[in-house]
């Protein structure tokens, strides 16, 4: 209960922090040439003046900016993001229809790094500046510096390309007409490319992060203690070790969800995928400022999210956060 | 000197240097080389890499000469890089700075702007920047410099909090001299160690995220800029994927030697780890 009321807290303390993102690119993308209608008349292949203006009266953009930024906010707060005149339907519609794929390769990318990340972390560190230890760091350090598009486009190369093993674009294969556990089957070869791109950039990250923290965490005393009782080396390293030296690889999950959630943006255009990056990508494109603007709102959410299970999961690991220390 | 010494002693750091070295030839020979430009027609598109010896690298599929964009794109990708790393510093230590010495509602105010850049994925806010300022080289090194502060400005919080009680500026506030020489003056030059070896971070962050812009077609397309050359070869991919995998590896090379070199210098610094890596 009260890592609920702790982690709650902290979700309250995000609010002003939500508020500031959205009053500042409210007002950055003020700044932007040309407003949506520019932006709908430039598609329909312009327009007359008179009727320029009653759109902008009927979108409601011929308002003072302040009296413009209440009205979104307050539309906010019901949820309602807007409308999008490129692609004539409410935002969150958009968003919504494409923020299944987004999720589905944040979350696979980030269990499958964190996870992986650990157990090499730790295999590392326990056989410190040994062979293990110096191939496992160098491949980190590697994939650390791989720009995650080019990772991507190589993948296809090899695995699309000239082994034929995966699909090399796409969410699934359009007019295959697959139901059911087939078409899931389908869904999931296409993701293996992407989730694997994003995955190898990040697993490098936690890593080295779990190996420093493996490495500080075993030579303090209660791991000493543990094997002076008699707890067997596996029991120490699991057991013991491995559950302290999770606490800073937690913090970092939280730390690097704006930063995932970035990558997927690349990742997604690499293969094409019908997601929420690609999606800010094409709004950037065609100067579609509300939508971009939700889509902004929406990851400042998600972010918020990861973070709020971040806080929940560290007072798991480390009771004495949730007691107040 | 035994700050060199240390930092010859790691074989990582002195791989980094190396590679380091290479990038920063590749950068300074590349107009006494390629003295024309880069992204002129040089000759039939698509020739694979040494099918013809006046082109080591290649044509890409305009007929453009890899070899050359990938010495031009060094430049480019180093002045990107450390430019951007330059304002993210500037703008990092001065919200730090004010935060961890004044405190109170100045640190409240401050922490939140910099928790709401961090909440805010990077790279969403890069594309947002792109979106109303434009890209030409000038407005996405800025604009770069200008998402990746956060990191910098909590590390430099952290560091005027520890310092900010020390007798020495105890001292120097009963000595009357003003808060804006008691920051720069006295504590900034004991705060900046740590900094300056995130340096190395930032800047190759700095250099993945114009890479990853110039890919999707939204960094200034008038320069040689690595980023270009691989989105550039996307089309070509099934069949001449050289294009794409040759400035890949610039990239990767570039990161490595600045992470390395960065590392080194944190080992080096930071006696207390030593040993350890």
């Amino acid at each position: 209960m009260r890592i609920l009321l702790l982690a709650g807290r902290r979700l309250l303390a995000s609010v002003p922090t939500l508020l500031i993102i959205l009053v500042g690119l409210f007002l950055l993308l003020q700044l932007a040439p040309g407003d949506t209608v520019d932006a709908l008349m430039a598609q329909m292949g312009g327009g007359d003046p008179a009727q320029m203006e009653k759109l902008r009266s009927f979108y409601g953009l011929d308002a003072p900016v302040a009296v413009q930024l209440g009205r979104y906010l307050l539309r906010l707060i019901r949820f309602d993001l807007g409308f999008s005149a490129i692609y004539g339907q409410p935002v969150a519609t958009v968003i919504a229809e494409r923020l299944p794929v987004t999720l589905l390769l944040m979350v696979s990318a980030l269990c499958l790094s964190f996870a992986g990340g650990t157990a090499l972390g730790v295999l590392a560190a326990r056989r410190v500046n040994r062979w293990p230890d110096t191939l496992i760091s160098t491949l980190g350090l590697i994939f650390y510096a791989t720009p995650s598009f080019w990772l991507g486009l190589m993948g296809v190369v090899v695995f699309a390309v000239k082994l034929g093993w995966l699909p090399a674009n796409g969410f699934e294969q359009i007019g295959a007409g697959y139901t059911g556990v087939q078409r899931a089957g389908d869904i999931a070869l296409h993701f293996v490319l992407p989730t694997a791109t994003l995955t190898l950039i990040f697993l490098a990250i936690y890593l080295r992060v779990m190996r420093a923290a493996m490495l500080e965490v075993m030579t303090l005393d209660f791991i000493r203690t543990a094997r002076a009782k008699g707890v067997g080396e596996t029991g120490v390293v699991i057991r013991h070790a491995l559950r302290n030296a999770l606490l800073p690889a937690v913090t970092l999950v939280g730390l690097q969800a704006g930063t995932l959630l970035g990558g997927s943006v690349v990742v997604e255009s690499v293969f094409a995928l019908p997601g929420l990056g690609r999606l800010a990508y094409e709004s950037v494109v065609q100067r579609d400022l509300n939508m971009l603007l939700g889509i902004v709102f929406v990851s400042a959410l998600l972010v918020i999210t990861v973070n709020f299970c971040v806080d929940v999961l560290y007072a798991k690991l480390d009771p004495r956060i949730a007691t107040g220390r | 000197m035994s700050l060199l010494k240390r930092f010859g002693r790691s074989p990582p750091a002195v791989i980094g240097l190396l590679l380091m070295l290479v990038v920063l030839a590749a950068a300074l020979l590349a107009s006494t080389l390629y003295p024309d430009d880069p992204l002129r027609l040089a000759g039939r598109p698509l020739q694979w890499p040494g099918a013809n010896p006046r082109f080591p690298f290649g044509t890409d599929p305009s007929g453009r000469d890899i070899a050359a964009q990938i010495l031009h794109g060094a430049r480019v990708s180093l002045l990107i890089g450390s430019v951007a790393t330059v304002v993210s510093l500037g703008v990092g230590i001065l919200i730090g700075a004010f935060a961890g010495y004044f405190g109170g509602w100045v640190d409240d105010v401050l922490m939140r702007i910099t928790e709401a850049f961090q909440t805010l994925p990077a790279f969403l806010l890069l594309l947002v920047l792109v979106a109303v300022f434009g890209s030409d080289i000038a407005t996405v090194t800025l604009a770069i410099g200008l998402v990746s502060w956060p990191a910098t400005a909590r590390l430099t919080r952290a560091e005027f909090l520890t310092l900010r009680e020390r007798e020495f500026v105890q001292a120097c506030r009963t000595l009357g001299m003003g808060h804006g020489q008691i920051v720069f003056r006295e504590i900034l030059p004991n705060a900046l160690p740590p900094i300056i070896v995130y340096a190395g971070v930032v800047m190759a962050s700095s250099i993945l995220l114009e890479s990853a812009l110039a890919f999707l077609n939204l960094s200034d397309p008038n320069i040689a800029s690595w980023g270009n050359m691989i989105g550039a070869g996307k089309g070509v991919l099934r069949s001449q994927w050289y294009v794409s995998a040759i400035p890949g590896v610039a990239i990767l090379i570039t990161v490595l030697a600045v992470s390395l070199v960065g590392q080194g210098l944190n080992d080096a610094l930071n006696p207390r780890l030593r040993g350890r890596s």
